[in-house]
């Protein structure tokens, strides 16, 4: 329970300025580190999607979660559990190469993790892998003695497995969406 | 038809029945004065002596009468100058809207003069804050701030509209509160796809309340500021007294119940009674209704309430399990929850556990202090002397403390005090406020030296207006409360908190034109409250009280809730 581990939130947000200030400032405000955050529309264009990953205990990770919960512009919020939740990230490596034989190792280990060659040039290689934390890990440990010259990730996007979604009706969520009626 | 942004702007002010606001102009609010001076015969403006002044007194207004204050400044500093103001009212859920300008849309981000992001400052000591960039959104956006700022669990609402769309000219069309929620931001919000507007039922909940109460054997119930907020005090009454259970009133629940009623234990917490702060330790049950456990409240968590079962109702769910952990929570507005838990509870008798709890003082006895005025005595002359339903404001420190323990309020809304953020300095505006909202009720604003000196300018505001506050100033050359706190847990190394130092105060009130008195014993005081009450105007009574004066009793934060460290 006190211990930190890395916690998964996601967040159905209205899309809209100032919403992704009001949701960071939950984090910053207690001292806390986003380790990732990913943010795009739903398939309503209307509500944004924010996955959010944080090293804390349980117990604060609860409590974010409820603080979340009041804000006006925010509809759902779910801390996924590590079993249930899916989680994929992308990761785009730019790699410097010397000559032919450094470039067909770049493309040995990208086959091996099924990475994409995104583009070529005559010094350098830029590479593409979807995967989990571990995949994307162990992908830029095999490439680290070599010149990396950038590497972007997008940072977590998860979803529950199953037909579990972030909104459904809960007693809880009728709770927390009375305190925001104002009707 | 076609009206002017700030004409837009005074028109929904009238649309939510505002007839005042307080403010102070400036720049960019030039346009909004304009439309000021245009619809004087409709609104009446308060120009305080400060904006802090302007944005304590709408939160008076707010909290006394229980309606939406509303307060205007310009940008930049006017903006800044609200905060402390802002803030005030979001700790403890009081309804203000807060209406600034910013710089014209060509200079916004340009760090122009006068430029702040008040938005950005604003954010997190606001319910909720909109930024009008066009002037087709200003009615829009006052319906939704007003909504906002008094449903649910009620707070400040920030509007900052640009200064050059504040003078562009936009269609109006005059709708009907009733009617807001079918057009513009507060349609959108109602017809949030994921929002869920079914009515929430707590019954069940409230079924297993009801369980509860009739399994206990040692009831003890919280009144906290939802209870005022709610203007839940009928159902609180009759709550408690089917449950037979103590009441312990928190510093925001005070005038929730009636401090002198036979279940009441007075305040709890950090200068609770021995009463209230026992009975919360020994009690089987702790009902809390609308508190939201903070930690001058609970103290020591760990300890608090340790042999009790503890149910929760607010009106905000993210307060459940806050602070506490709760063993049952309800989420509903007081009122309600107590209106269906009453239809539901029998009677209840409690008689032993009552005799247990009221075996413990309910408040503090103090010496009658030789030559000097004790602070007792000045509540005691102040309680005799005033009307029984006198208004309180007070600002903060040892004299709040003392205000709060000694005088028993019998209604939401009569006492008004910063409890959540504590801004000294807040109490002068705020009785301005009181005042202006509630003409016919005697205002009394209770402060000390050190409270006082921060923002007696708003004492012109009185004068100018006419606005009748008897100021009864507890005088210890001293910011007593950290000064208690030097006595008894920094030996006695009293850094920078005594403060002989000007201005005289009788002085001082007669050069705003303002009656100042200076008491120093009973009969002066009492002499000087009918006066003052008699004249029909404003005035200062200062009393000088010892330095050594202690808020008593007293628990240390941190410690359990009934390890005084004085009686």
């Amino acid at each position: 329970m006190n211990r930190e581990t890395i916690h998964t939130i996601s967040v159905l947000v209205d899309n809209e300025a100032g919403v992704l200030s009001q949701v960071s400032r939950m984090f910053s405000r207690k001292g806390y580190n986003i380790e990732s955050l990913a943010v795009g529309t739903t398939h309503n264009p209307a509500i944004s999607r924010m996955t959010i990953e944080l090293l804390t205990t349980q117990e604060k990770a609860e409590l974010t979660c409820n603080q979340l919960r009041k804000l006006l512009p925010v509809h759902s919020v779910k801390l996924l559990s590590s079993e249930s939740a899916i989680k994929r990230e992308l990761l785009l490596i730019k790699i410097a190469t010397a000559d032919s034989i450094e470039r067909n190792e770049v493309m040995q280990i990208a086959n091996i993790f099924r990475a994409s060659v995104i583009d070529v040039s005559t010094e350098s290689i830029t590479l593409a892998i979807i995967g989990d934390n571990e995949k994307n890990h162990a992908f830029e440990n095999l490439l680290e003695h070599l010149n990396i010259m950038e590497l972007v990730r997008t940072g977590i996007v998860a979803l529950e497995r199953g037909t579990s979604t972030i909104d459904e009706d809960t007693k809880e969520k009728g709770e927390f969406d009375y305190g925001k009626n104002v009707l | 038809m076609k009206l002017k942004g700030s004409d837009i702007l005074m028109e929904c002010l009238l649309e939510q029945g505002v007839d005042t606001i307080f403010g102070y102009p400036g720049g960019t609010v030039i346009n909004l004065y304009d439309s000021i001076y245009k619809y004087g015969d409709k609104i009446k403006h308060i120009l305080t002596a400060h904006e802090q002044g302007a944005s304590h007194a709408a939160d008076g207004y707010a909290r006394s009468t229980g309606k939406v204050g509303v307060c205007i400044a310009t940008s930049g500093p006017g903006a800044t100058n609200l905060t402390t103001g802002i803030a005030t009212a979001f700790m403890d859920s009081s309804p203000v809207v807060f209406i600034t300008c910013n710089v014209g849309e060509a200079f916004i981000g340009k760090d122009s003069f006068q430029e702040c992001d008040t938005v950005g400052i604003t954010m997190p000591i606001t319910k909720c804050n909109y930024l009008v960039k066009d002037v087709n959104e200003i009615a829009s956006t006052v319906r939704a701030a007003f909504a906002m700022a008094r449903s649910g669990r009620p707070g400040p609402v920030v509007i900052d509209i640009l200064t050059n769309i504040s003078g562009q000219e936009a269609e109006y069309e005059k709708v009907d509160l009733d009617k807001h929620y079918e057009s513009g931001k507060l349609a959108t919000l109602k017809n949030r796809p994921t929002h869920n507007l079914k009515p929430h039922e707590p019954e069940g909940d409230i079924d297993k309340l009801i369980e509860m109460i009739e399994a206990s054997e040692k009831p003890m119930v919280i009144c906290g500021g939802g209870v005022v907020r709610g203007r839940a005090q009928a159902e609180f009454l009759e709550f408690v007294e089917k449950a037979d259970a103590p009441v312990a009133i928190t510093i925001m629940g005070a005038g929730g119940f009636d401090g002198s009623n036979p279940l009441s234990t007075n305040m709890i917490g950090m200068h609770g009674s021995q009463a209230s702060n026992r009975g919360i330790d020994a009690c089987d049950l702790l009902i809390s209704v609308g508190c939201r456990f903070n930690e001058r409240v609970t103290l020591d968590v760990k300890h608090f309430a340790r042999n009790a079962k503890i149910v929760h109702i607010d009106i905000d769910r993210s307060e459940i399990d806050k602070n506490v952990k709760t063993d049952h929570h309800i989420v509903g507005d007081a009122k309600r929850v107590l209106e269906i838990a009453n239809k539901k509870l029998k009677q209840q008798d409690h008689t032993p556990w009552k005799e247990y709890v009221f075996q413990f003082p309910k408040e503090q006895e103090y010496e009658s202090g030789g030559d000097t005025l004790t602070p007792k005595q000045i509540t005691e002359a102040i309680a005799k002397i005033l009307p029984e339903k006198t208004i309180v404001a007070t600002d903060v420190g040892q004299h709040q403390m003392w205000a709060i323990q000694h005088l028993h309020f019998t209604y939401p809304g009569q006492l008004i005090t910063s409890g959540g953020f504590g801004a000294m300095g807040f109490g002068l505006g705020a009785a301005i406020g009181a005042k202006v909202g509630n003409p016919d009720q005697c205002v009394c604003h209770i402060t000390g030296d050190g409270s006082f000196r921060m923002n007696f300018a708003e004492l012109c505001t009185e004068q100018k207006y006419d606005i009748p506050v008897i100021t009864v100033l507890f005088n210890n050359s001293a910011l007593g409360m950290v000064r208690q706190w030097q006595t008894l847990m920094y030996d006695h190394r009293y850094s920078q908190t005594y403060m002989d130092r000007g201005p005289d105060f009788v002085k001082l009130a007669e050069a705003f034109g303002i009656m100042g008195m200076r008491c120093t014993t009973k009969i002066e005081l009492e002499a000087a409250l009918q006066a003052a009450l008699e004249s029909g105007k404003s005035a200062v009574i200062e009393c000088p009280i010892d330095i050594d004066e202690l808020v008593r009793p007293m628990v240390p934060g941190g410690r359990a809730i009934t390890n005084f460290i004085v009686d």
